[in-house]
Order: structure tokens, then sequence, then C-alpha cells
């Protein structure tokens, strides 16, 4: 409101002075809004909306079809209480935790990390070759991500089997876990190496090269030097894969949550409730759960990041 | 022994324990190496055999398999669908993204670094996963499930936030004065915006419709959930239900469709990545 002023003579010389040379390209309040308007329609309907929906359609009985479908009822916390007494439910969390630990937080940071430390002083096609396979990993869509994965592991024909001789072993059957967790390290990996790359990049030179004089071995180097240098990143890297390895939905693709649920972390599990299942209400009320965990990882990433802006 | 004699078995057991260091790092590096390249050798392998099979083999080159995939209305249909889809989420969220930035950039409001952030932090939370009740619910009321609408729609909200943050930076880094100088011959705000922010920002606004493309070509939940009927769905889509639903899978087919349906993408991103050197940092996939 009051950079509106700003547009006549009069309101100019009433407002700051920062605030006139602030309106170079003389858009106005007015205009400006009409600008931003769209975008934050957009986002409003479509980002901010169903987040709040969520909690309202999580107290209702709103099923995909039947009765329910037209008339959903308030039903208050029945949909919570359903769920949080549901042993698939706390089923489904307990592999999400397990996915997200191993797949997440140890497997892609780990193997990230060791893949940046290993080629940080090759230079030339092996270390092309590396990156590039890693992202390419990375970048192909996950749908064909995840046929690659099927293919590999095929039961008849697969080239696990061939490779190691158990013809008809069929992994997702017996190992659907274990599957999943090596599927996304294998998708995720990249962001973590890039980002240890240039976290490695930034330690100054002149750190490392005092420890090998004092006669530091590898690990200690790594110990007392690195690690206190890219602490910051790492929290930070651990905090995103965390956040997008628990919301992922591909693994979806590889096992449809099977064998017997065996895969049926959170984001399958909500989808198999609410679409196939019909139970939307119920739906929404994981979902909202979910987003609620969304939101401690994603506080705790702003404050790590906020904290290193500072130092 | 003497003293030299000892300093010198050290150095041999240090150049020892160094050499096979050395062996043992390479031999981890190839192994992790090779885990990497596994899956992938089939992608770039069984397109271009004759009788491709499940397992890796040495293929008995052929071009037929993507004679047959041009041949193939549906395989064809779902990658112009995709491009569709793909360029049409770029158009919305840069047009809508670079207006929203430009004006944030240069009026000033009340908390708009907070408003920024917030966004941000709320594009983070609520993903494609955790909304996706909510997000078939609101769709389906509009009447617009099934429809390419809804899928630009959601596709897009779930963009503009990163795209507004990004953008804003570099409206933020054009210096006032050529707008002031613009002014001053009379151009009003849209020409300023059309022929003096638009192609000095013209890297960033690059940046962001490539980024769009390659989130959108390979999104696979939105379109899963919003879009019913094949006609419409997009390659993500297709590539998934090609391999579940016909149970006897065509692999002459599907093996030159996945290699087609990645390409781009892989293209895209190298060709930018060595040009440019910029990394797609943040969520690539999300």
């Amino acid at each position: 409101m009051t950079a509106s002023t700003t547009t006549t003579p009069a309101g100019s010389a009433i407002a700051p002075r920062r605030r006139r040379a602030d309106d170079v390209a003389g858009l106005g309040t007015a205009r400006a809004g009409i600008f931003v308007a769209p975008a934050l329609i957009i986002i409003g309907l479509f980002l901010l909306f169903p987040a709040v929906w969520t909690i309202w359609l999580g107290m209702t009985d709103y099923r995909l079809t039947g009765l329910q479908a037209a008339s959903p009822e308030f039903v208050g916390f029945e949909n919570y209480i359903d769920a949080l007494t549901d042993p698939s439910f706390w089923n489904s969390l307990g592999l999400t935790l397990v996915f997200v630990v191993a797949s997440g937080i140890v497997g892609q940071t780990l193997i990230g990390f060791a893949l940046a430390w290993s080629v940080r002083n090759i230079h030339g096609w092996v270390k092309a070759l590396i990156e590039g396979l890693v992202l390419a990993a990375w970048v192909i869509p996950a749908s064909v991500a995840s046929f690659l994965w099927l293919v590999l592991m095929d039961r008849r024909s697969g080239t696990l089997n061939g490779l190691l001789g158990t013809d008809g072993y069929a992994w997702l059957i017996e190992h659907p876990m274990e599957a999943i967790i090596l599927f996304n390290i294998w998708v995720g990996t990249a962001f973590s190496m890039q980002l240890f790359s240039s976290a490695l990049s930034a330690v100054p030179p002149s750190q490392i090269e005092s420890a090998k004089m004092v006669g530091a071995s590898g690990w200690q180097q790594l110990r007392d030097v690195i690690i206190p240098n890219i602490k910051g990143h790492i929290l930070t890297n651990t905090l995103l894969i965390t956040l997008w390895t628990f919301n992922t939905f591909t693994p979806y693709l590889v096992t449809a949550g099977g064998p017997n649920g065996k895969t049926e972390i959170l984001s399958v599990y909500i989808y198999e409730t609410a679409i196939p299942g019909g139970q939307l209400g119920l739906g929404a009320a994981i979902s909202l759960i979910m987003l609620l965990i969304n939101l401690v990882i994603a506080l705790a990433y702003i404050r790590v990041s906020r904290g290193r802006k500072k130092a | 022994m003497t003293a030299p004699a000892t300093v010198r078995k050290v150095a041999a057991n240090t150049t020892v324990r160094h050499y096979v260091a050395r062996v043992a790092f390479g031999l981890v590096l190839t192994i992790v190496g090779l885990l990497f390249a596994l899956p992938l050798v089939w992608l770039v392998l069984a397109p271009f055999d004759a009788t491709p099979t499940l397992s890796l083999a040495w293929p008995d080159w052929t071009l037929d398999n993507f004679a047959r995939l041009f041949q193939n209305p549906y395989a064809m249909r779902s990658i112009g669908n995709s491009l569709l889809l793909g360029v049409g989420t770029m158009i919305i969220v840069v047009v809508l993204g670079a207006l929203a930035a430009y004006a944030m950039s240069r009026i000033r409001i009340p908390g708009r670094d907070g408003i920024l952030y917030g966004l941000l932090l709320l594009s983070s939370i609520v993903t494609g996963t955790a909304a996706m009740v909510p997000t078939f619910q609101i769709i389906t009321s509009l009447g617009l499930i099934n429809t390419y609408t809804g899928v630009l729609l959601v596709l897009a909200g779930g963009i503009l936030p990163t795209v507004i943050f990004i953008l804003k930076d570099f409206m933020d880094s054009i210096p006032k004065s050529y707008e002031e100088s613009a002014r001053l011959y009379g151009a009003g705000p849209f020409r300023i915006l059309r022929d003096v922010v638009v192609p000095i920002a013209r890297p960033g606004l690059a940046f962001i419709a490539i980024w769009t493309i390659v989130q959108v070509w390979g999104n696979f939940l939105v379109p899963f959930i919003l879009l019913r009927s094949p006609d419409l769905q997009p390659a993500a889509v297709v590539m998934y239900t090609f391999y579940t639903e016909s149970g006897q899978a065509d692999l002459r087919l599907i093996s030159a469709f996945a290699l087609l349906f990645s390409a781009p993408v892989l293209i895209i991103y190298f060709v930018v990545n060595r040009r440019y050197g910029f990394r797609f940092h943040g969520g690539i996939k999300s």
C-alpha cells in the first residue's frame, strides 16, 4: 500500500527515498500485484490448499465410491485412531524407517562420499566415466530405471542370475526390501556425490598439507581435517536425502509394495489405501502424518542452512 | 640391526602397504563402477539386439526395433504426450514465474523474503506423494480429472515456488540503471520487461525452462493418478503399463522405447553440464 504512493509525485516526497528508488520500472503496486497473482493463485490452489484440505479430508469418511463418495460425513479423529491402531500402518512406518536409513542416510550418503573422495585426485577418463555412470542413473526417468532393475533381477533370465549362476532365483520375492534399497541407492547417489565433490574441493589445501607434514595417515586426515571442514555439508545432505527418500514413490514401480506388503513404504501405503483401496479419508489422515514428518525435517533443514549462512 | 637398515625396512613396508592400498582402492572403485554400469549396459545394448532377452548379451546389431517403435502409434503418442506436458508446464512456469519474480524483485512487499522462504518450504513439504489424496480430490471436484489442464496446473503449482525463488535472484542482479534509462526514453513497464529485463535474464530463464522439462519428463506419480485414458498418458506411465498389463513383455519394443524415452534428458543433462558447468543442484528428482 505504501509503495503505491511512490508513483505520485506528492507521495514520493513523503515516502522514504529508498522506496522510490526501488520501483525503477514504474511498475506500481497494482501492476505488481497483477504480475504476482497468477503464480500465487496456482501455488495457493494446488500446493497450499491441498495441505490445508488434507486436515479436513482426514476427518471425513470420504470414499472413492458408494454413499460416502456423494456426501462424506465428518467423523472426527476416527481415521487417525484407525490408522494408529492398525498394525499395517506401523508396519509401513517401520519399513519406511528402514528404507530411509539404509538407502538414504547410510547408502546414498556413504557411497556418495566415498565416490567423491575416491575420484577427487583422479583426472581424465576414469573420473569422467565413474561420474557419468552415477549421474546417468540419476537422470534417466524413474520408469526406465525401475524397468532396468526388473531386468537385472528377473527370476528366469535376469542379468544377476546369469552372472551369479543362480538360475531361477527370485530376488524380488526373496529379498524385496534389499532390492528397493539398492535400487534407491543406485538412483540417488549422484546428488550426494556431487555435493561432497564440491565440498571437498572447498577444503583449504593448506590444512591438508600441514596434516600430511605432521604425518597424519589418510584416515586421520579424513577425521581431523576433512570431516570438521564439511560438517555443514554432511548435515545438509543428510536432511535433504532424508526428505526425498521419505517421499519417493518410485520403489512402487519395482515391487508395487509387494510381496505381501513387504515393501509397502508410507508413500505406497497411502496410494494403496486411497486410490485403489478407495478410502480417501483414511488416506488423507495418513497423508497428514506424512506432511507433519516432512515439516519437521524441513524445519531442521532451514535451521541448519541458516546457521551455516551466519557462520 | 643397525639404524639405517630399520629405516629401509620400514620404508619398504610402507611402499608395499601403499601399493596394496592402491590396488585395493582400484579394485573397489571398479566394483562400484560395475554395479552402477550393470543396469545401464542393458539399456544401451538391448535396443539394438535383434532378439533382446532380459540377460546381458552382445547384440546381433539391428535398428529394426526402432523402426517398429516408430510405427507403434501407442508408444510414439505417449512420447508426444510427455513433450506436450513438459513444454506446457515449462511455458506456464517460465511466464508466470518470471512475472512474479520480476514484480517481487522490484516492488518492496512487506515480508517478501518471508513469503518466498515460506513458499519454498511449502513446496518441499507438500510433495506429490504426501498430497496425492487432496490433489486427486480437488482435481476431481474441479472436473479436471483425465485432462491435461489438471496435470499442468498441479505440476506448475509444485514447481513454481522454486522457479520464483531462483528467478528473483536473477532479477535482483539486473542493474536498475538499465530500467531507469529505458524509462527516461518513455518505455512502459511491459516494454521494459520485454526489451530490457527478459534479454538480460535469458540465461536464468533458459535454466528454468530446461530444469522444468527434465522434471516433468520423468514425473510418474502426478499423471499416473490424474490421467485415466491410455491415449493421454505420457511415456513415464505408458512405460509402466507396458510391462505390467501385457503379460508377455515385448522386449524389442520396450527396450527401444526405454532408450528413446531416456535419451533426451541424458543428452540435455550432459550437454548442459559440459558446456555451462552448472549442476542441477536441488530437487531434480523429487
